[in-house]
């Protein structure tokens, strides 16, 4: 039924199995809306937050899909910038996941904040030296940025591109598109950074207070490299669950393993600076305040030493020794381990800067607070995920977003009927022109 | 010769609270809470929930009987200088919505301003602010009995100790229709220093000489809080205990004596 706004040259499940998906999908995304709107009409008490915890699940949420939705803009370096002509096969499919990721952060904050009418008071009454304006700023920017990458995706949908005004449009978006990939990696610098300095600035808080280098703490950098590191780690896991959900090839290898490459190099040296990071902390920063390092780590049941080994060895060294080394980039089971480890790691990294920060006692009478979020804050923060569910299916159904998937995966037609033979023999040479431009 | 200008340009106003008058009785708690109209609600047993903003701790030296040895410690807004006013809260606010004052040393807060991202409670060490996780609701007619002075928060904005900023405003409005040049001493006190039964809290112009703080905040025992992390608080605690002081702040265990607290 909608064969028409389906890309040529590819196949797609029947409309029927789509919707079905789609709809148990639609199911999530309506518990977490209905989760949502309690928390915009009765407000923050639907939440299990308190006074301890001000900072929870849905900002270490934010955090995380912004870290690894910075394969968007580590992707686009790289291609653009670098011209690394390779990765123009997953390009576009880091450039969705990005979209999504970001789209997904600022709703999460839409809900977060407890007066959400006033959200735009971030901007009107900015105040220069917080580091969450700097986020506000970067990251509504960087959001239109890869609005503007995704664009030429959507009129690359057959019937769209039948109006020459959008076909000339798409066009000439890919034509500038370097100039976004610039401005998006220069935007991402900042915003992923000032994410970092979010905790790093906190000198009352001795667990997440970091030196650095003029106005910006260590975490600054910190945050900024893994988000590059990582992100890219994410981008591959998504194609490859993509992949195995299709039961299609869908990216060629040599873009999934230049993109680990440079993920491996990328993620082992920030695992040496984090390292560094720790150690100067827990040397020199922690026992400067009359702290040791280990009380940060001892007396509370969660919290405990096993949160550093997790982070930076097994998911940080670990990742990064199997991404360089060939052998391990070309062995896919030690692929997919390698990338859902960094994923997990930049998502604990997070978790630590968030939530361990406000669970630390810094009053020698106070105590470890803990905290589990409620069912309200675990719907809306699954909804973003549901929601990025329906817009890859979406996106990939009816938008090219892999320029080679009709090249890796050929129609086969029925040896009986020569015809269709010949037409879709003919088709695939169309195919190949058409699909050229959808490498936005 | 220049005589000494024991009077700064600036007024800096602050605390110190002697810990060994403290008897942990809690009415300044409760002056604060009906003179700024504080919300509470008909449960309050979960206390990270609840709004207090001069919040009395107990600490204990640990030590079994007959050694143990209690001590009550009120702790308000600290209204931290940081350097040069940077305070820990007021960096961080993204949208202007708390600010230091470098006439008064108090560190206010908009409501109507804030948004309610709470960064500024994450970033207090001290957990002196709070966030109004509901709408306040009065039992009935009590709402008559509200100060007319203080307006009350709604839901989804942060609230702290505003060292009774509204008594200062009404002592300068006071010393301006009299025509003096500035307000005295009795003019503006907080309302749990003055319903503090033993005495146990002084407030005034740490700047002044004239003011009890002044000297007060000298004295050999005196010390902050959290000191260490470079908050500079402006509410100073006096205790005589070791324990006490030492309590104020982290140590590592080969630390020695105490430092005096920094003026």
């Amino acid at each position: 039924m909608d064969s028409a706004l389906i890309p040529k040259g590819v196949k797609r499940c029947p409309l029927w199995q789509f919707a079905l998906f789609i709809g148990a999908v639609g199911v999530v995304l309506a518990w977490g809306v209905y989760a949502m709107l309690l928390c915009w009409f009765k407000g923050l008490n639907q939440t299990n937050m308190n006074d301890y915890y001000g900072f929870a699940l849905w900002i270490w949420a934010d955090l995380a899909v912004i870290a690894i939705g910075g394969g968007a803009f580590f992707t686009g370096l790289c291609r653009y910038i670098f011209g690394k002509d390779e990765l123009k096969s997953i390009i576009n499919y880091a450039v969705l996941i990005g979209f999504i990721c970001y789209s997904s952060a600022l709703l999460i904050l839409a809900i977060d904040i407890g007066q959400p009418l006033r959200g735009w008071f971030i901007f009107w009454h900015a105040n220069v030296h917080s580091m969450l304006t700097e986020v506000a700023f970067c990251l509504t920017c960087y959001f239109g940025v890869l609005t503007i990458e995704y664009i030429p995706l959507l009129l690359e949908n057959r019937q769209v591109d039948r109006v020459p005004f959008f076909h000339h449009l798409g066009h000439n978006m890919h034509e500038i598109m370097a100039l976004f990939a610039a401005t998006g990696a220069f935007l991402s610098f900042f915003h992923q950074g000032s994410l970092g300095g979010v905790a790093g600035v906190l000198f009352g808080r001795p667990f997440a207070f970091r030196e650095g280098l003029y106005i910006w703490p260590w975490t600054f950098f910190l945050f900024t490299w893994s988000a590059a590191a990582c992100g890219p780690c994410f981008t591959i896991l998504v194609t490859k669950i993509t992949e195995k959900a299709t039961r299609k090839k869908l990216v060629k290898d040599n873009a999934i393993e230049l993109l680990a490459k440079i993920s491996g190099w990328m993620i082992l040296t920030y695992s040496i600076a984090k390292t560094a990071d720790t150690w100067y902390w827990a040397t020199v920063t922690a026992p400067s305040k009359g702290l040791t390092w280990d009380f940060f780590y001892s007396n509370n049941p969660l919290y405990g030493k096993w949160i550093l080994f997790t982070e930076i060895i097994l998911c940080g060294f670990v990742p990064a020794f199997i991404l360089v080394t060939k052998k391990g980039r070309k062995n896919v089971p030690a692929l997919w381990i390698a990338v859902t480890l960094a994923v997990i790691g930049v998502s604990l990294n997070r978790w630590v800067m968030v939530l361990q920060v406000m669970a630390v006692p810094v009053m020698t009478f106070d105590y470890w607070a803990m905290y589990f979020p409620s069912w309200q804050e675990i719907a809306t923060t699954i909804l973003p995920v549901a929601y990025g569910v329906i817009m890859i299916a979406f996106s990939h159904r009816y938008l090219p977003v892999f320029p080679h998937e009709a090249e890796l995966n050929p129609v086969e037609p029925l040896p009986s009927d020569e015809e269709q033979l010949a037409a879709a023999v003919e088709e695939m040479v169309d195919v190949e022109q058409e699909l050229k431009p959808a490498e936005a | 010769m220049k005589k000494e200008n024991k009077h700064s340009k600036f007024k800096k106003y602050g605390m110190v609270i002697d810990l060994d008058k403290c008897t942990g009785c809690g009415s300044c708690m409760v002056a604060c809470m009906a003179e700024n109209n504080v919300p509470f609600k008909q449960d309050e047993s979960d206390k990270l929930l609840s709004i207090t903003w001069l919040r009395l701790f107990r600490l204990t030296n640990d030590k079994p009987f007959p050694e143990t040895d209690v001590c009550y410690l009120p702790r308000p807004c600290m209204h931290c200088e940081g350097h040069g006013g940077h305070s820990p809260c007021v960096s961080v606010c993204p949208s202007t919505a708390t600010d230091y004052s470098k006439d008064t040393g108090i560190v206010s807060q908009i409501y109507t301003r804030c948004f309610g991202c709470r960064y500024c409670m994450a970033s207090c060490p001290y957990k002196a602010r709070y966030f109004n996780w509901w709408d306040p609701v009065w039992p009935d007619g009590m709402e008559k009995y509200l100060s007319p002075k203080v307006s009350p928060r709604m839901r989804g904005v942060v609230e702290k100790c505003s060292f009774c900023y509204h008594r200062y405003q009404q002592a300068r409005d006071k010393a301006y229709m009299q025509g003096k040049p500035d307000i005295e001493e009795s003019d503006y006190q907080t309302a749990c220093a003055q319903a503090c039964p033993s005495g146990a809290i002084t407030f005034g112009d740490l700047n002044d000489a004239k003011h009890a703080v002044y000297q007060l905040k000298k004295d050999p025992h005196a010390f902050r809080l959290l000191e260490r992390l470079g908050t500079n608080p402006k509410v100073y605690y006096v205790s005589s205990r070791e324990w006490v002081r030492r309590a104020g702040d982290n140590y590592l265990k080969d630390e020695g004596r105490l430092k005096k607290a920094v003026h």
